[in-house]
């Protein structure tokens, strides 16, 4: 985690940014895959079986990754057409890939990944309604914000995309005060990869507004000059939900004293190939 | 030049509920205009302020991406298939 002494400057609150690239696969989404995989390991017998779920990136890396290591085969459902890095990432922890319409975006991914389950030669984790899902960062990402900070921490701020990042860390977080600031984009069509907008996407089970005591929306365009701000004035390769989080979080901050964290899902390189650093 | 364009269930209400129509155009900066014409606003959420197309919409013509062949200049043959899609998916 680090502070972000320029973007931050002058606000009633400090802002800080944790990253998330710095995981073993490049995103948040190791805790989730890797949860997800060992409490099925725990309930189901896996031996010829294959690990299937609906991603439209990080999760297909980090779940390839966690196959990899745990000696698991895997499958993913992924939109066809996404970023390059993506697929040939995947491809080289040795996932294999069914590519769906790219006009049917993630939830058509979902939909291929929920007809391919009826399947019993699969085992589908299903990181939208898992709450093996939540419970990664109400164990892992939750106790780490407070640590981090020294118990200091008075506003966690994160995209919902699956949810699971918002929901398990709001049950580590807020019985000790924190308050937790859920981010969408802020129109149906948007570019901040991960990130839904909830009132026409697939709703993922393990969502509960509820656990949000603060909702707020950001567009692509704000994400994307966000991201670009923490590359230049930060030294932090964001990706556009980077950009988004900080963006709302900086919000947040201008407006409320305490100690906010963005939370950084990933990092920039995967984004490379596509026009956002063009 | 008669094409047909296909779009994600996100751009459905800017067109009448349709994520398949009907155009004509000798580029794509055409096509778009036409369905402009009939849906007006449609431009504004594939384009952004300078006319280009947003960054995070990518537009095919057949399996050829238009950002890397012309943009909006990019010619429609009679009869092929534009599809606009978005960039990055949501959720991941």
């Amino acid at each position: 985690m680090v502070p972000l002494r320029r973007i931050g400057a002058g606000l009633r609150g400090e802002l800080w940014a944790k990253l998330e690239s710095f995981n073993p696969g490049g995103s948040v989404k190791d805790r989730a895959a890797l949860w997800m995989v060992l409490d099925a390991e725990q309930r189901l017998d896996l031996e010829g079986k294959t690990i299937l779920d609906a991603t439209s990136g990080n999760t297909g890396v980090a779940l390839a990754l966690v196959g990899a290591v745990r000696g698991h085969p895997v499958e993913l459902c992924m939109p066809d057409k996404l970023s390059v890095e993506r697929k040939r990432i995947v491809a080289a922890f040795g996932a294999t890939l069914t590519l769906t319409d790219p006009l049917d975006g993630s939830d058509g991914a979902i939909l291929a990944a929920r007809e391919k389950a009826k399947d019993p030669r699969y085992v589908y984790v299903d990181q939208y309604a898992n709450p093996a899902n939540p419970l990664a960062h109400e164990e892992t990402t939750g106790p780490e914000l407070w640590e981090q900070t020294g118990g200091r921490l008075t506003h966690l701020v994160a995209g919902v995309g699956t949810s699971g990042t918002v929901v398990g860390a709001s049950r580590a977080l807020r019985p000790k005060g924190v308050r937790i600031v859920a981010v969408q984009p802020d129109a149906a069509l948007h570019g901040i990869e991960g990130w839904k907008h909830m009132a026409t996407a697939i709703r993922p089970l393990i969502w509960d507004e509820a656990l949000a005591d603060d909702h707020r929306t950001i567009g692509t365009d704000a994400a994307i000059a966000m991201a670009k701000r923490l590359a230049r004035e930060e030294g932090i390769l964001s990706g556009p939900s980077g950009g988004g989080a900080v963006a709302a979080a900086l919000g947040v901050a201008r407006e409320q004293e305490g100690v906010v964290v963005a939370l950084l899902a990933d990092g920039g390189e995967r984004y490379l190939s596509t026009p956002m650093w063009e | 030049m008669a094409v047909t364009v296909r779009l994600p269930g996100t751009l459905r209400d800017a067109v009448g509920g349709e994520t398949k129509i009907q155009a004509s155009g000798e580029t794509l900066a055409d096509v778009f205009a036409d369905i402009d014409r009939r849906h007006p606003g449609f431009r504004a959420r594939v384009l952004d302020d300078r006319g280009s197309i947003r960054s995070y919409v990518n537009v095919y013509v057949g399996d050829t991406d238009a950002r890397g062949s012309g943009g909006l200049a990019t010619a429609v043959p009679d009869g092929s298939e534009v599809m606009v899609i978005p960039a990055m998916a949501g959720g991941r």
